[in-house]
């Protein structure tokens, strides 16, 4: 997995909230391999019409931010199903991480496991983001998880909370499953434990 | 650990915490974990390291979302790759010597279904899935949460998955559930009341009369929709109707085990002075039937509304948000949502495919013909039998309906080659409206079952109760 330090990159402003990981990944993709299509499906039928062409207007195929690999959304930010394809897709696209007031749980928790950073800001600081993105279309965003700060236009500076395992993990590209076999002899005990007990 | 009085999460928390890190993460023992055909993405990651299931006793593979439901026959199927997927499955299930209830199985079925009704699923587990409405099995007291690929392979690997401690809320809805009123309305009305996100990052409890008076059924339906205030999961405290519910299924203890679990089970309902760090409280007596305007489980109204209007939203970007939802969904502001024409009802899935859902929707369907078409998919193999061992199928069939033979998550999500068309207007029993979930472009009005049914009957939106009938 790819470790995040920080990232400065062109920012998109999502305006609506609950973009729920349907609208990320259409239900009909989540059979496919991830293979180099997969990035196509990302937004799918929000970027494109029922001919395959781009629905004008949308933010993402506006040109200042089709090159952007930041999102700033409002909140509830991948609520809805379970699918790590909706991250897989968000990765695959160029997504490294996503802004918002509040996130679905699921998706804040595969996030980790592929490499994208969601920071949780209060919404005023969202709200400024979006507005300072809308004013300055292609502007950068700085997005830094060493120093936990998000940076934007206009001098906007934010900092971030963030659970200091899943920080750690992020910063150094670790694997869950390789650190987790290090607790190998507790697991063991446990599970004798526990089964001892009939369970 | 906590100390003092504790939650019922707190203690199915505490049972299964094997060791905590430095950044104060949890490792959790897992009890049950249950596979899908969408568990490929996992099971490809665990062989990709060369590992194989740590637990295969505590693991079963179910397919359920790519399964047809018109027959098990080759052209049943969606496409070939619908039943690679499935294939797929079953050669991990056997790989891994995973306990399969495999595709001609009458046990086989939606896995939120199967779990409860096989008795796998018991009070103080912690289960998970690689689906979001895991939330489900909580009803039997249990900690049940959905995760994505990545931990499902952590699981497999592990029995094992680190994870923050949530939050706690309880949602106490007191008073007597009226007449006509189903669990679907309880928990549409509490997303309405919380909001989509009103649960992020905590563990609900449901409790109050309202919740106490419920079947097992009804309260699998009420915790099934707990993702849907945005909740890690939803539970409700075993008591004499869990026990009852369990006693006799097939995977539940028997004998002097069955004494040593009840003993148990009893222990796990929170005890008095228990703190939680929200508290919600609903009158249930003022509970009205309810159905979804909008594209979020939160666009809930009693059915004797009307479509909202935004004109009437101050903050713009909330305005702007509403007329999206409105003209997605193809409404008027204002409308009375009883005028509402529906093009399609659907009748199932994890929400709303239990005997009791279908004996409440062939209870509206006697005697009266469908305007609309209708599909009524059951959520296992044994719910089939059942309802057909009561008539029920003969009911649908005789409305005109759509009894379809296999279970499976069929409309809901609408992967498996049963769909909505684009603008088609449908009301169903699922758990979600989103944009494009039952298919591009449909339009999906959450309902409980009989009002689905009233809908079938009437061709519109229509309140259950002025058909006499719950």
């Amino acid at each position: 997995m790819e470790p995040f330090i920080r990232h400065t990159a062109v920012a998109a402003p999502m305006d609506n909230d609950n973009i729920d990981t349907d609208q990320i990944i259409p239900g009909r993709y989540l059979m496919m391999p991830r293979d180099e299509r997969y990035k196509t499906y990302c937004f799918h039928d929000l970027r494109l019409d029922d001919n395959g062409d781009e629905v004008e207007g949308y933010v993402l195929n506006r040109d200042p931010f089709r090159s952007a690999s930041i999102i700033v959304a409002g909140h509830n930010f991948g609520c809805g199903s379970s699918r790590e394809g909706a991250v897989f897709t968000l990765v695959d696209a160029g997504f490294r991480s996503v802004i918002a007031t509040s996130f679905g749980d699921i998706f804040y928790n595969n996030s980790f496991n592929n490499g994208l950073l969601p920071v949780v800001l209060p919404e005023d600081a969202v709200n400024a983001l979006r507005a300072a993105l809308h004013d300055n279309p292609g502007a950068e965003v700085t997005v830094d998880l060493e120093a936990q700060t998000v940076t934007g236009p206009g001098n906007l500076n934010f900092s971030f909370e963030i659970d200091p395992h899943r920080r750690h993990r992020l910063l150094n590209g670790l694997d869950a499953v390789g650190y987790t076999l290090t607790f190998e002899d507790k697991i063991t005990d446990f599970e004798r434990r526990y089964e001892a007990d009939g369970r | 650990m906590a100390t003092g009085p504790r939650t019922m999460f707190d203690k199915i928390w505490d049972r299964h915490a094997i060791t905590q890190n430095e950044a104060g993460q949890t490792l959790l023992f897992v009890d049950r974990h249950f596979c899908h055909e969408l568990s490929f993405h996992a099971y490809n990651m665990l062989h990709g390291r060369g590992m194989s299931v740590r637990r295969p006793a505590r693991t079963f593979a179910i397919p359920d979302h790519y399964t047809p439901t018109t027959g098990l026959e080759k052209s049943d199927y969606a496409s070939e790759a619908h039943d690679a997927l499935v294939a797929n499955l079953c050669n991990n299930a056997e790989r891994n010597d995973v306990t399969l209830f495999g595709l001609d199985d009458e046990r086989r079925g939606i896995i939120h279904v199967v779990g409860p009704e096989q008795g796998i699923t018991l009070p103080g587990q912690i289960v998970v899935v690689g689906d979001s409405h895991t939330s489900t099995h909580g009803a039997m007291g249990t900690f049940a949460f959905g995760i994505g690929a990545s931990d499902v392979s952590h699981v497999l690997a592990t029995q094992t998955l680190w994870q923050p401690r949530p939050k706690t809320m309880r949602i106490t809805v007191t008073g007597e559930r009226p007449v006509g009123v189903s669990a679907k309305d309880v928990i549409l009305t509490i997303i309405g009341h919380i909001g989509a996100a009103g649960g992020t990052g905590h563990v609900i409890e449901y409790a109050g009369p309202v919740i106490e008076a419920l079947s097992i059924e009804e309260r699998l339906t009420v915790c099934n929709m707990s993702i849907e205030a945005g909740a890690r999961a939803g539970m409700v405290a075993p008591d004499d109707t869990t026990y009852a519910y369990i006693e006799g299924r097939p995977y539940a203890p028997k004998g002097e085990d069955w004494e040593k679990s009840l003993a148990f089970w009893k222990t796990l309902p929170t005890d008095p002075g228990a703190m939680f760090d929200r508290e919600v409280a609903l009158d249930g007596s003022k509970i009205a039937p309810m159905v979804t305007w909008g594209t979020s489980p939160e666009d809930a109204l009693p059915i004797t509304g009307a479509v909202p209007d935004p004109g009437a939203v101050a903050d713009a970007e909330k305005r702007a948000a509403m007329e999206r939802k409105l003209s997605y969904m193809g409404l008027r502001a204002g409308m009375r949502l009883t005028d509402i024409e529906v093009d399609k009802v659907f009748v199932g899935s994890c929400t709303n495919s239990r005997i009791e859902d279908l004996r409440a929707a062939a209870a509206i369907a006697t005697g009266r013909k469908a305007k609309v078409e209708t599909i009524i998919v059951p959520g296992s193999g044994l719910v089939r039998a059942q309802a057909e061992r009561e008539g029920l199928d003969r009911i649908f069939i005789d409305a005109g309906m759509d009894w379809r033979a296999e279970a499976g998550c069929s409309m809901c999500l609408a992967v498996n080659g049963d769909s909505v068309g684009p603008q088609q207007r449908c009301a169903s029993t699922s758990n979600r409206n989103f944009e494009g979930r039952q298919g591009r472009g449909a339009r999906t009005h959450l309902v409980g079952p009989a009002m689905a049914m009233a809908a079938a009957v009437t061709g519109r939106l229509t309140d259950v109760r002025a058909l006499g009938g719950a």
